[in-house]
């Protein structure tokens, strides 16, 4: 096992580099000058736009800029962002835990609804049952999530007043920032009602992250569970007379878990997708909204730094589904 | 943290004592987020919003829903008989907020003033380079390099500025986000300390309210600063709550979430309209959208070619569709709201069999030109190509042919700059200090062909009276002037004036005493909320 992970860990390097060049070369590809943004409907001279090329080292060569990058990478420096003036990874580590609250609730919620939607599918195949929750799967599959998350504040909070409009928690509850999760942290702040108000703060852009992951996941539980019901061990338990529930809960679906742990696994890059979305509509102060705002103003530092810490988090998040395949089946181990 | 703290205790309070205690917080829905606090680092409005107004004030400030000019942190100044020094005398026994670290041993004075201007320029002043990428952006686009020669300190009360030329608009510029006054001893302590950045991130003023506290893109917290000089005001704290889409601003607002919004879908209007608890108040803008012909090219250097396209454009019908309703007919360069306005003008009657005759009658037939639509949307724009794919059947009714070009932002700003360039650009302006120099010069100057001057039109009489404007001190005699330039605009049409936006303010009916800013800011000083 241990060899196992550090493999699959030596593999992380060469990809680090590479994400390295292409979230580098990514943002500057594309058209459009930070410092021609600066200065706006105004324009600038050519003298000043030589003096902030300078200043921000644009004029140096774009390989030795990449090298520059590269050392500061290696020194834990990802840069200093245009526009706010300060350190990206100072930046990420403010905004972050907001994405991770927010896509862990998605996750767990999609995950625990999804697989014994799936399952449930599965065992009354042909069924109306499985036919809703396959019709409901492919309806949330196909939602465009900008649309879903305004029409469900209209509906909850605009017209039923059910749950808050947008935020993280109420503007009467104040407390500085411990760990960064809301949830947590309105805990450690004893402030009567704070956790109450977090939690509902939460519910819509968790159902609105979670719609796409929860239907993926149904649908792939569903496959992974007919095929692994169709096979002769399955049978075999059967027939021995063990429960239903048994044979299901334990021959088939632990077999069946191991695509869908790799969907999940893949549902964590859609998360982080789907919150750049989700984040603009609920005004969720995460990493999404962060690097969209950034890539509008061509904030060259913050682009490269989050899709590089992004690219970090979902190849870790990788080596972890590896790692559970190899707890879940041995064969893979070797 | 001792304001966190203050603050901390206060809610406590009001949790024990229940409504009986309860503190008046006006929440404002706004559209983004700040960059930083200290204003003279940036440009965007929003981030002005969120610094300069509440926290600093300046020498002069903009009088409430004007853009003239009145005393601030100056009491009083005279300008020397050769318009070249301006001597300022401060005002006394003005405070400056404090925080966890900081509590100020005086008050503010000569040294604040100097402090506050000289980091924008002296490169061996500490806080120059600060942060890294500091390029002082709005004190370089002012020309106040060029303008100011010296800042000097004559006593502990007493500011002696020396310009390079007489240039009247150099007040207005004082009352701009950039002139912020910040307090010299607490940069000093910061810089001791070695956390300049500080500077810009709890950020130090002599305004309305005091910063408590920024959670990143979620919202900034100020309480009402007990020792204002300019008397407390009604409302105890004031949260911004950073709502980046408009269409969830107004559910919040709607839900009660929030007491102020900015800048609602102009579609929405008529809905905040109807609703019985809101107030929607209403001003042009600042701004003004224009369609800029290049006027030393065939065969738009004839000012009769450009009246003639001028009237074919239904300038109606674009307000209609474009602006969805939010935006006026602009007949001037400058907006309404501006002073030395010029309400005589006449605006070319949209008629387009006269426009056709007119074309024809200059000389001109089988015309075939290139319009520039913007690709991104501007207050003063909102749909640059929509409005590009009007004028072009508008244009295609009197039988001029019209093929529309984009390019990236950045590419478009620089590329419509260019002396060369073909056809007529669509772009617009958003004023900066209020004064009529700030169009007039900067758009339409002949210092500004190649660059800002998209129309490239240099024209010597207008360019004489805005000059000669500059060098007067009397603002009558000013506007005297500059509503001769707008004649000679009008007449010599270097653009087709197309709109002036307007900005929509939605409240709850319960606020009062909130005046919008022609501006275009957002304060929330003076403002109350009935109980």
């Amino acid at each position: 096992m241990f060899r196992f992970a550090l493999s699959r860990l030596a593999l992380i390097v060469p990809t680090f580099i590479g994400v390295s060049i292409v979230a580098f070369a990514f943002i500057r590809l594309l058209p459009g000058d930070p410092i021609m943004l600066l200065a706006g409907e105004r324009g600038m001279s050519a003298e000043r736009y030589a003096e902030l090329q300078a200043e921000m080292g644009f004029d140096r060569p774009i390989v030795a800029q990449y090298f520059d990058y590269l050392l500061g990478l290696f020194q834990g420096d990802l840069g200093t962002s245009i526009v706010t003036k300060r350190p990206v990874l100072e930046e990420f580590f403010t905004l972050f835990p907001a994405t991770i609250e927010l896509a862990f609730c998605a996750i767990v919620l999609a995950t625990t609804i999804g697989i014994p939607l799936g399952v449930l599918a599965a065992v009354k195949r042909g069924s109306w049952i499985d036919q809703t929750v396959m019709g409901t799967a492919l309806v949330g599959y196909s939602m465009p999530i900008f649309w879903w998350g305004l029409l469900l504040i209209i509906l909850f909070s605009g017209t039923l007043g059910w749950t808050p409009v947008s935020g993280r928690i109420s503007l009467m509850y104040f407390f500085p920032p411990v760990t960064g999760f809301m949830l947590i942290d309105s805990l450690l702040s004893g402030q009567e009602g704070a956790f109450t108000s977090a939690l509902s703060h939460l519910i819509l852009p968790t159902v609105v992250l979670a719609t796409i992951p929860l239907a993926v996941i149904a649908r792939q539980t569903r496959s992974a569970m007919l095929e692994v019901l169709g096979e002769d061990y399955v049978r075999t338990a059967r027939s021995k007379g063990l429960s239903p529930r048994r044979v299901i809960g334990l021959h088939a679906l632990r077999n069946a878990m191991i695509p869908v742990i790799t969907t999940v696994g893949l549902q964590v890059g859609v998360l982080l997708a789907g919150a750049i979305l989700t984040e603009t509509i609920f005004s969720w102060p995460g990493i999404g909204k962060w690097m969209v705002d950034s890539v509008f103003r061509r904030d060259y530092a913050v682009v490269q730094g989050g899709l590089l810490l992004i690219a970090i988090i979902i190849m870790f998040v990788n080596l972890i589904v590896d790692m559970l395949y190899g707890l879940i089946n041995p064969r893979i181990r070797h | 943290m001792r304001n966190l703290k203050t603050l901390m205790a206060t809610t406590m309070l009001v949790a024990c004592f229940g409504a009986a205690a309860q503190a008046k917080t006006l929440v404002y829905c706004s559209e983004g987020s700040p960059e930083g606090f200290d204003p003279a680092l940036y440009t965007a409005g929003t981030t002005f919003d969120a610094s300069a107004h509440p926290i600093y004030n300046r020498l002069l400030e903009f009088k409430k829903g004007t853009t003239e000019t009145e005393p601030g942190l100056a009491e009083s100044w005279e300008v020397s008989e050769d318009g070249l020094e301006y001597t300022f005398t401060l005002r006394e026994g003005v405070k400056f907020h404090s925080n966890d670290a900081f509590t100020p041993s005086r008050d503010f004075n000569a040294d604040d003033v100097v402090f506050s201007f000289e980091r924008q320029f002296d490169e061996e002043n500490a806080y120059n380079a600060y942060v890294s990428g500091a390029s002082w952006e709005y004190y370089n686009s002012m020309s106040m390099p060029d303008l100011v020669e010296s800042i000097e300190k004559v006593d502990d009360m007493t500011v002696k500025f020396t310009l390079s030329e007489p240039n009247a608009p150099f007040l207005a510029n004082l009352a701009m986000p950039f002139a912020s006054i910040m307090s010299k001893e607490y940069a000093d302590q910061l810089q001791e300390a070695g956390t300049p950045e500080q500077l810009n991130q709890a950020p130090i003023g002599t305004g309305p309210f005091e910063f408590v506290a920024y959670q990143t893109d979620a919202t900034i917290r100020y309480q009402s600063f007990d020792d204002y000089w300019n008397g407390v005001e009604a409302i105890d704290d004031l949260v911004f709550a950073i709502t980046t889409d408009a269409s969830v601003r107004q559910q919040r607002l709607v839900a009660g979430e929030c007491h102020v919004m900015a800048y609602p879908n102009p579609a929405d209007v008529a809905s905040l309209q109807e609703n019985p608890d809101l107030t929607v108040m209403e001003q042009e803008g600042l701004n003004v959208g224009y369609f800029a012909y290049n006027t030393q090219q065939e065969p738009f250097d004839d000012p009769a070619v450009r009246r003639a396209l001028n009237m074919a454009i239904n300038k109606q019908a674009i307000i209609d569709a474009v602006y969805q309703g939010a935006g006026t007919v602009a007949k001037a360069p400058i907006p309404p709201t501006m002073w030395s306005y010029n309400d005589n003008l006449v605006d070319d009657e949209y008629d387009s069999e006269a426009a056709q005759a007119a074309l024809e009658e200059a000389g001109v037939t089988d015309l075939s030109m290139k319009i520039w639509a913007m690709p991104v949307s501007r207050p003063y724009n909102p749909n640059a190509r929509r409005m590009a794919e009007l004028i072009q059947a508008d244009f295609d009714r009197i039988g001029v042919d019209v093929e529309i070009v984009s390019y990236e932002w950045g590419e478009y700003l620089e590329r419509s700059s260019a002396e060369d360039r073909d056809g007529a650009v669509l772009l617009g302006w958003t004023g900066d200090n209020g004064d009529p120099d700030n169009f007039l010069a900067v758009l339409l100057g002949c210092d500004a062909v190649g660059g800002a001057n998209r129309a490239q039109w240099c024209n010597e009489e207008f360019d004489k009276l805005v000059q000669d404007a500059k060098s007067l001190e009397s603002q009558e005699e000013r506007a005297e002037l500059y509503m001769q330039a707008q004649e000679i605009f009008k007449e010599e049409a270097p653009w087709a004036t197309i709109a002036h936006s307007i900005v929509y303010v939605p409240m709850q009916s319960s606020v009062s005493g909130f005046v919008q800013s022609p501006l275009g800011d957002m304060t929330f000083d003076g403002v109350d909320i009935a109980e």
